[in-house]
Order: C-alpha cells, then structure tokens, then sequence
C-alpha cells in the first residue's frame, strides 16, 4: 500500500511539475470556473479550439462564484490558472480591485450589447447573461382563473397572499438577484415596505433554489404557484420533461427581473496571454455562444449567436431587466442583505 | 547498543506523518491565518456580540448532537457489538449510507419530510449523518472484548445492568471518546447542515467563517473566527487525549469468533434494535427513492446527463482507494508512534492528528491556494483531492485504530522481542495482525468520507473531474422532472455503491487473532 502511495504521489508531484516550459504556444491552458459551468464542461465543450490552435484546455473548477473569485485575489499575480470564466456582477469589483486580470481586449466585442459591459472592456468580456424572474405554474393560474400578476407591485394583493416562495439573498444567488430587482423597482426608501407586506402575505423564505423549486413549488406538489427562478426554467421544463411536452407548463413574468452577466478574463501572471486572450475569443464566437444555452441554461453575449429552438418558443427574454452597478452593489451587498434578513426573520 | 537503534525507529516512524501534516495542514493553514491577521486593525470588527452568540450556538448545538447521536446509536451498537447474527455485515454497511449522502440530497428529503429550517432539523440530520460513526467505531471494540470476562462478572452475581456499568462501559471507554470526539468534531465545524436546514438564522462557526471569507471577503475577520475555532477544538482534544491516555487499559483481544449469537429475549432485542434503527434512517431514503422511481432509466441514457455515470463512479472510486491509501499509511504510522510514545511529545502529536477535523475547512482551502505552489505547485493538482480527502480520514483511522494499539498487551511485544524479533517484525507479526480488524473499519470510513467528498475540496481549484456528487449537484442545479428523478437515481446509485464498498471492505479480515 506504501508503495501504491508512492507511485500515486510521484506521478501526481510529476504532472504538476510539467507545462511549465515556456514558449509562445502551451500544450495545455487552464480554465477556472465557478463549479456549475466546470460540471457541464465535457470533451466535446473546447474540441474545436484544440483542433484549431493544438491547444488543449483543462477546466479547473473552484466552487461557487465568490470561492473562485477569492481564490483568485489571494493568487494574484501568480494564478493557478490562465483564464478565469464566471466572475458575475456581484463579485466583479471584488475581482478588479483585486488586480486578478491582465488587458485583454476581445476582437469580438462589438458583438456584445452595450448593456452588457458592466466591467472594463479591456479587462473583462462578458461571455453569457442569465435573467432571474419569477416563474408561475400555468396549470395553477388557469385552473385558479387569478390573474398573472404584471408587476412587483401586484404581489401585495391579497389574491397573491401565500403564493410565492423565494429564495434568501444570503445564501442562494437567484435570491440575491431578487433582492436587487426589489432595490432598483421600488428604490432605497420603498424596498423594505415591498418585502415587509410581502412577509405579511406569507412569502416563503428557503435557502436555496433547488428546495424553492423542488419542493414549494405548485409544478412539483408544493404549495407555491410562483417561485424566483430563471427565464430559461420553462424551456428547460421542456428539455428536460418525462414526456414530450408541445408548451412549457411554466411561464415567465417579465415584471422584476435581474440580469445576471457572466464575464471571462485573463489571469494576470499567466505565462500565455495571447493563447489566453484567444480562448476567451474562442468562448466568444458564435459557434460556443450557440452551445451556451442547452449547457448552462444561460443566454449568448455575443448578439448574432442563434437560440435553439426550444428557447426560442419556451421563454422570454425580458427588455428591460434590472441591472445594478457592480461597485454599488459591492458596497451595500452585505446591508441589504443584513436590512433584509432583520425583516423577515425578525 | 539496541535502545539507540529502536530511537531512530521512531524518528523514522513520526516524520512521514508530521511532515505530510505540516506540508498539507500546518504550513498553509499558517499561511492563511497569518495572511488574514496581518491585515487586521484592532478594533476594525464590531461583531463581537455576534461572535459570542455564533460561538455559543457552535459549541451547544454540537454538544446536543454528539448526545442524541449516541442515544440512538445505542441500541443498534449493543446489538452489532454484543451478537453475532445473520444479516450483521448487511445492517453495518446499511447504517453507514446515510454518512455519505450529499447533504443537499438529505436536505430535500428532509424538506419533503416537513423538517425544515428548525433546530430540530438541525439535530435531526446530525443524528442521521453520524450514526455510523458510533455503531461502527463502538461495535468493532466491543466485539473483541473477552466475553469471559463479562460472564465471570454475571456468575458473580452481577446484573446485566452492573455488568454494563461496571465491566463492558469502562473496557469500552477508549471507543466510546474515540466516536464522540469524532461526532462532536463533525457537527462542531458542521456546514452544509446548517445553510440548507438552518436557514440564516442559525449560523456555526464554520457557517461565518464561509460568510466572511467568500460572501464579503473581509478575511481578518474570517482568519480571526478560524483561529477562535481551532484554539477550542485544540483545547478540547488536548484534555480528551489526556483523559483517554489515562483511562486506557491493555486487555486480552479475544477473537471475533468467541462472540455468541442471540437467543431468546436477546434475539428479540437484537432484531427489534436493528430493524428500528434501520427503518427510521430509511425514512429519508425512502422519500429519494419513491422520487427517483422511473428516473433510473434515464440514468444511462446519454442525452439527459453531460458526462456519463460509469465514468463518475469509476472517478470516484479512484479517488477514494488512493485518498484511503493515503490516510492508512500515515494514520497506521501515527498511531503507532503515539501508541508506543507517552508524554507530552506523543501527546501533542495525538492531538494535532484530530485538528483537520475540528478546522475550518474554507481555511484549509484558501490555505492550499496560497501555499502549496512551492516546491512544485500543487495547487490544481489532481493529488491535492485524495490528499484533502485524507486530511479528514486520518483522525478517523487514529482515532480508531489507536484503542486497540494501546490495549496490546506489552508483554506480547516483549516476548516477540525476547525472541530476537527485529521492532519491524515485532510490529508485523504482533500489532499489524491485531490492529487489521480496525483498520479495515477505518478504511472503510476513509472511502465513504473520499465517495461523499469531505473536507476542503470544495475551496480549491482542482480539475474537473466528474465524479458522483458533482453529477448529482448538477442535475439538482436545473428545472425539469427529469432531471430531479435523475439526481434522486443516482442518490441512491450512491448509497448502494457505499453499501457494496463497505461490506467488500468488511469481508477482509488480515492475520487470524484467534491463535493469541
């Protein structure tokens, strides 16, 4: 057994010493990601830029978003990877006060709306966006004959009382997503009324989104008829039902959603930057873009990439969804979030 | 000059152990405490009160849960570690399924169950987790306690009461701290439990450390807390290693064989204790299992899962026999340096083994990150996954393996001596042969611990590598029937998969004790 350790240890202390012979083009590039991009990552995801530059990639997963990001500002400088691809606009000032990035600008990046350049283009390129918005289950509303409610403002009725669950802003990303779409609608004086009746009304607080789902909500015998998701649950729903289904039995309000944006960068202290810089425009074309959202359930940044066709008839993407400066949520993040917690669970 | 060889003995004995844990625990957990400290300004954190109330509910919830863990352990742990009975080996790799779901899995079940956010849910689900580690660490002890010795205190007159009071408790004692240490540990620095079923209400050291360190990034404060956290773990294992160093006996291990099957009343009990036992753990595995129905087809079906489940199951298992290789090696090593070692030095030694247990594992991560890149850079190797898995099973494989060290009788080690065996085959030929039966038991641990993926993986970069949680997590982390019964599917691919190693791992049985 000692020697099978050994020769464990030995081969393990061997790979780890390789790829660090210099020169223009590596054998290898490292990817790290946040684990829910780093799960659907398979041997068909980077096959065409390794056929394309002989280069392979190797994805390092690093738990979630705020994980990745911390471990990334401890290393600055000297990263354990040459590319990082997840940071989102909750985290993304972190990341640059943290120094993590070196100047990269995407020769594709005048396909991404402006809307979606939250960060410093030369720094940061936003990859994919994710809208959080309240799902409802349709069989409930129909069957109810209650009205789909149009906006935030709607669920302070009494018809909603006891039909929403959502998820906590401190432990579940969707749930911060949530809280801030509740900041920007109703503003820094409102936001707190607006979840105070809504705490009135029996709103269910659970901590993350796989219980909110799975378990309160109508679609899955809960006793929930909306829950804070995303817009691309219905086609989803769709992908993923037992049967063949011809429309979602979810729908998406597009009152109160968040978008969430994704952005790649690479890692200062790399040793390749320009094949760095290259895979980053790799994950920018079109060809990646239009294999982003049956993966990850996210929407291509880069506008001319297709959505598959589920996408296209199952969701909405909302016009004119709620985005916060990142700084201004890095400074208030963690009072919101305590303002919040005192009222709900006080 | 024979003492001076024996000397050099033990330095070559402690070092592979003290050096892998000070290259894996000591230097980055220095490395990211003092990183973190070196930034703070006194008086910068105004969470005192916070503190006080995270610390006191750490401390309170893990004592409760270490105690009811241990009252419903207790019958089940008399029935495995008193008979042999048909159907044993089953119910002991059964009662270990639970310690390595993932607890989000458990989670939802609990959820489905009505158990949600309370601090009974809490408990509940420590209980659940932790079983195991008492019906397995106690019952392996006392199936090797001389059965005569109880049945010459009953021929004396004493009740079955008495004889357990008074004989089978204090011979039991070294198990019996071993599996609570480990217990309280566990729920000590417990995590996953506390953000899925306490809500943000409840909050465990651990709980703030990760609210610190990767939700606001104050590090200061999170260095401050893990230091707060290791001082109270290192205090508390320092008085147990004092309490068990003088409370442990040298008794005759008498052979497996020797213990009697059931009969009568007992029989009744025995069954009664097992079936009860089982059937409340199978209650949230039966909500899984009722969800995943229909879902195993899907399974292999190679359109519904990016990455296949051989693949993760294989993955798994790889990394489980190299993490359990790993921590055999250098807890077997360990244990016997402090078995045969007394003082303060073997004393300290024994507690540093138990602190990866008790220490934040955001630290232990974050720690990884900033210092393994020297002398090779370690820090998204493949090797630092089975190595992170090991740092929580040598506690497991010390803790359980060093009461039957120390119960060895000396005189048999002295015979073998006498004899002119060398100190390496006096350990071949006497320890190694008495001490494989816990050994097996710890490996056992050390596979489930790698499979549920414990310990400090989750903070560090390493490559992506399916493996079964991975695949699990996944599936829970997108909408869709399927993709729920799915998950819940292969939850229980996991449990079987646990129930196989472990009775596997229970077949072996190394030397053959009953000649002593």
């Amino acid at each position: 057994m000692r020697k099978l350790t050994t020769a464990l240890l030995t081969t393990a202390l061997l790979i780890a010493g390789c790829g660090n012979d210099t020169g223009e083009t590596p054998e290898t590039l490292r990817l790290v990601a946040h684990d829910s991009f780093a799960d659907a990552v398979t041997d068909e995801t980077f096959r065409a830029f390794t056929e394309e530059t002989g280069i392979e990639v190797e994805v390092l997963a690093a738990g979630d978003a705020g994980s990745m990001v911390t471990q990334a500002v401890l290393t600055a400088g000297n990263p354990t990877a040459d590319v990082m691809f997840g940071v989102d606009d909750t985290f993304l000032s972190r990341a640059l006060d943290g120094d993590i990035f070196t100047e990269h600008t995407s020769a594709l990046i005048d396909t991404v709306p402006d809307s979606l350049k939250l960060g410093p283009e030369n720094l940061v390129t936003p990859i994919d966006f994710g809208d959080v918005c309240l799902n409802y289950d349709k069989e409930w509303f129909a069957s109810t004959q209650i009205h789909v409610p149009t906006k935030l403002d709607d669920l302070r009725s009494d018809v909603y009382a006891g039909a929403l669950v959502v998820e906590h802003p401190a432990t579940s990303s969707p749930g911060l997503a949530f809280m801030l779409a509740t900041i920007d609608e109703f503003g820094e004086d409102g936001w707190l009324d607006f979840w105070e009746d809504l705490r009135d009304k029996g709103v269910e607080v659970v901590p993350d989104w796989t219980t909110a789902y799975y378990e309160d909500f109508t679609r899955y015998g809960g006793d929930r008829s909306m829950v804070v998701s995303y817009a691309s649950s219905p086609p989803a729903e769709v992908i993923f039902a037992e049967e063949p289904l011809d429309a979602a039995p979810t729908g998406v309000i597009e009152a109160g959603c968040y978008r969430q944006v994704e952005f790649a960068g690479v890692l200062d202290g790399t040793e390749y930057p320009e094949a760095a810089g290259d895979l980053i425009d790799f994950m920018l074309s079109v060809p990646f873009q239009e294999t982003i959202p049956i993966n990850w359930f996210v929407f291509p940044a880069n506008s001319e990439a297709e959505l598959p066709q589920e996408f296209v008839e199952h969701t909405v993407i909302p016009d004119d969804p709620t985005q916060l400066d990142p700084q201004y949520i890095a400074d208030n993040r963690e009072t919101w979030i305590q303002q919040w917690a005192d009222l709900m669970e006080g | 000059m024979p003492t001076r060889r024996i000397r050099w003995g033990w330095v070559a004995v402690a070092a592979l152990p003290a050096l892998f844990l000070t290259y894996f625990f000591a230097y980055p957990l220095g490395r990211i405490l003092s990183l973190g400290l070196s930034e703070m300004s006194i008086g910068s954190t105004g969470l005192q009160s916070r503190l006080v109330s995270v610390g006191w509910f750490t401390l309170w919830q893990a004592t409760l849960s270490t105690v009811l863990t241990f009252i419903f352990a207790a019958p089940m742990t008399w029935a495995v570690g008193r008979y042999e009975f048909r159907g044993r080996k089953l119910a002991m790799a059964l009662v270990t399924v639970p310690f390595v779901l993932p607890t989000v899995v458990v989670g939802t079940a609990f959820v489905a169950l009505g158990w949600r956010e309370s601090i009974g849910a809490i408990l509940a689900a420590h209980v659940f987790f932790n079983v195991a580690v008492v019906v397995r660490t106690v019952g392996s002890q006392w199936r090797r306690l001389d059965p005569d010795l109880l049945n010459a205190a009953a021929t004396l007159g004493a009740s079955p009461l008495e004889v357990m009071r008074r004989v089978t408790l204090p011979l039991l004692r070294p198990s019996l701290a071993a599996a609570a240490s480990i217990v309280f540990l566990f729920t000590f620095t417990s995590f996953g439990v506390i953000l899925i079923l306490g809500g943000f209400t409840f909050a465990t050291l651990e709980v703030e450390i990760y609210r610190q360190a990767i939700v606001l990034f104050d590090l200061p404060l999170a260095a401050a807390l893990a230091v707060i956290q290791l001082v109270g773990v290192s205090l508390a294992l320092y008085l147990y290693s004092r309490y068990q160093e003088r409370h442990s006996a040298s008794w005759e291990l008498a052979s497996e064989d020797a213990v009697p099957r059931p009969a009568g009343r007992a029989r009744i009990g025995v069954y009664g204790s097992i079936i009860g036992t089982l059937a409340v753990l199978a209650i949230p595995l039966a909500v899984l299992l009722t969800r995943s129905l229909g879902s195993f087809d899907d399974l292999f079906a190679a359109d519904l899962i990016v990455g296949s489940p051989v693949e993760a199951i294989r993955n798994s298992l790889l990394t489980a026999v190299a993490a359990t290789a790993i921590a055999l090696v250098i807890g077997i090593m360990a244990a016997t340096f402090v078995s045969h070692r007394s003082g303060t030095l073997s004393r300290w030694f024994d507690t540093t083994l138990m602190l990866p247990l008790g220490t934040s594992a955001v630290a232990i991560g974050l720690g990884f990150i900033v210092a393994l890149d020297w002398p090779v850079d370690l820090r998204a190797s493949l090797a630092l996954v089975p190595i992170a898995h090991a740092l929580v099973a040598i506690p497991f494989v010390v803790r359980i393996v060093l009461p039957t060290m120390r119960s060895i009788d000396p005189d048999l080690r002295h015979a073998a001596a006498t004899l002119g065996a060398k100190p390496i085959s006096v350990w071949r030929r006497v320890d190694l042969p008495l001490v494989s039966r816990a050994a097996l038991v710890a490996a056992g641990f050390s596979v489930v611990i790698s499979l549920g993926e414990f310990g400090a993986t989750t903070f560090v970069a390493r490559p992506n590598t399916a493996t079964i949680p991975t695949l699990i997590f996944r599936l829970l982390s997108r909408p869709g029937p399927a993709s729920f019964g799915t998950a819940m599917a292969l939850s229980i691919v996991l449990a079987a998969l646990t129930a196989a190693v472990i009775l596997w791992v229970d077949r072996f049985r190394v030397g053959d004790i009953g000649s002593f």
